[in-house]
């Protein structure tokens, strides 16, 4: 027997993510142009950094409670109150996590396992799928549509529904698509949700990015909040992805079991980073209002763009990353991003890298810089000029 | 949308009224219409380029200067400010609260030049009482951009 015959089955059967597909390609190319990454380009905010400078300095190096600090989880019960009028109790409804991707893991290992259902949306982030998989239960794919801009529609929950689901995953504003769910589309909804025995996984990490209006939760519904548990971070906001920050908040009876799994696993969040992002939500928003007004001037420019090429690109309302139609070019997603970056050292990902559905799509992301945007645009237009001839 | 546009402009001034139009969400005329609005009302008083004159190779010297002036009946502090500012030495001149009145920014090509300056036609204007000359050494950031921070990303080029 070969070590890779004593790997449990349904890790062995989990794809990697394929994003990383053209990781190595891109790192050997000069001038290169990378619209592929999925986080700020922004360094976070100093006055938060040096809060954390500032926390090592003292010394505190030491373990947190488990499920964080409370002045943390108390600043995070007074945000979500704040923001999004949702309330929680921070002694027993609060679990500071390592990134939103811990509280997605440990959210579907809670309620998920072998002979489970959890409804995963597509195209989506890649992880969903990969942590339900790993938790030995079924990821059932539900096709998003463009013709709906990718918001989800009640009757494909309906048809997802088998007495085998557990949990739904719902992530707006949405990585790779740009889609926002508003107060209606949520509504609509809840009515298929309100009454069944399902738990919806609200991946929120992107909120603080929608450019609309202000961002609707579905726990924000009463009938839905005591099954939902509601997952956000530090990371996209404030800029603070390597820190590895999160939360997950949720009914104190499964937030205390999450907790266990949180704290043989992981024991707490890095210290460092509760510090900082104590700071980040005591004095932080200013700094977000400027990130946001910029990626918001970006959006506008990148999808311009896409659509004067031709591309057709529906206007995505949230996160930081635009979805265009790559279909007219008559190419596969894959032949597209490959070609774009071979030809024009533009890296983009398939859509199809998120989800089978997402074929015929690209993500291209602006969280880089107006010159980076605009140069790539040319480079696209260019290459999109060529395939068509 | 005044003040997007003030905000993207004081970072960028060579930015096209098409760009700046799609960034806002807007077309290019409503966009050159608010601008000539601003200029005509003097919100907007000029464009300028931030230069790094070290790593142009060209010698500068700048001085930070605190006046201590006696205010003149009628006229407080702004005749004495006007007499200063007209000189094209002077790049800024403030009022100041605290120990002393005026505080004014000198430049030249030497540190003689500046010194002259000062002792020739700044501290003999009738009404100043004195003058305290800090030259500076190194500028670290200026109009709100760091400088000799090269911007690298160095993110990985793919994570997720």
């Amino acid at each position: 027997m070969t070590i890779k015959d004593m790997i449990k089955p349904n890790i062995l059967a989990t794809p990697p993510s394929g994003i990383r597909k053209y990781f190595d390609l891109i790192n050997e190319m000069k001038d290169a142009i990378s619209l592929g990454i999925g986080e700020p380009d922004f360094e976070t905010p100093w006055t938060i950094r040096e809060e954390g400078i500032y926390s090592l300095e003292k010394g505190k190096t030491f373990y947190s409670s488990n499920a964080g600090f409370i002045e943390l989880r108390q600043e995070i019960a007074r945000y979500m109150a704040r923001k999004y009028n949702l309330e929680y109790d921070p002694s027993t409804e609060i679990l500071v996590t390592v990134g939103g991707s811990e509280a997605i893991d440990i959210t579907l290992r809670t309620f998920a396992g072998p002979g489970d259902e959890v409804i995963v949306p597509e195209p989506s982030f890649v992880a969903y799928k990969g942590c339900t998989m790993f938790c030995g239960a079924t990821p059932v794919p539900l096709e998003l549509k463009a013709e709906y801009e990718f918001r989800i529609q009640p009757e494909q929950i309906l048809s997802c529904i088998t007495e085998k689901t557990r949990a739904i995953i719902l992530a707006y504003p949405n990585n790779p698509t740009g889609a926002i769910m508003e107060y209606e589309d949520y509504a609509k909804i809840v009515e298929v949700l309100r009454d069944k025995d399902i738990i919806v996984i609200s991946d929120e990490l992107y909120s603080e990015l929608n450019y609309k209006g202000k961002h609707v939760s579905i726990a924000q519904f009463p009938e839905m909040k005591e099954k939902t548990i509601v997952i956000n971070g530090f990371s996209k906001a404030f800029a603070m992805t390597g820190w590895r920050i999160g939360f997950a908040c949720g009914h104190a009876d499964a937030m205390e079991q999450m907790k266990k799994i949180h704290q043989y696993a992981i024991m707490c969040s890095p210290t460092t980073a509760q510090f900082a992002a104590i700071e980040a939500l005591r004095n932080g928003e200013p700094e977000v209002r400027k990130m946001v007004d910029e990626y918001n001037r970006r959006r506008r420019v990148m999808v311009d763009g896409f659509n004067r090429i031709g591309l057709k690109c529906f206007e995505p309302y949230g996160a930081f990353y635009c979805f265009p139609d790559i279909r007219s070019t008559g190419l596969s997603s894959d032949e597209f991003c490959e070609r774009l970056l071979m030809e024009e050292k533009v890296l983009t990902v398939p859509g199809n890298a998120f989800g089978a559905c997402g074929e015929g799509f690209v993500r291209a992301t602006y969280a880089t810089s107006l010159e980076n945007i605009r140069e790539a645009l040319t480079r696209i237009a260019r290459f999109v000029e060529r395939v068509r001839a | 949308m005044q003040q997007e546009i003030l905000d993207i402009l004081q970072k960028n001034s060579r930015i096209s009224d098409e760009e700046l139009a799609v960034m806002l969400g807007t077309d290019a005329a409503t966009v050159r219409a608010a601008i000539k609005e601003m200029e005509d009302k003097g919100i907007i008083t000029g464009y300028k380029t931030l230069i790094d004159w070290e790593k142009a190779q060209e010698e500068v010297v700048v001085a930070y200067i605190e006046v201590r002036v006696t205010p003149q009946r009628g006229q407080g502090f702004d005749k004495v400010a006007e007499r200063i500012y007209q000189y094209p030495q002077v790049t800024a001149c403030c009022l100041m609260s605290g120990g002393f009145d005026l505080f004014v920014v000198v430049e030249g090509k030497t540190m003689k030049e500046v010194a002259l300056f000062v002792a020739e036609k700044l501290a003999t204007i009738d009404s100043v009482l004195s003058t305290s000359t800090h030259f500076v050494l190194k500028k670290y950031k200026e109009n709100g951009v760091i400088f000799n921070r090269p911007r690298k990303d160095e993110r990985e080029a793919v994570v997720l």
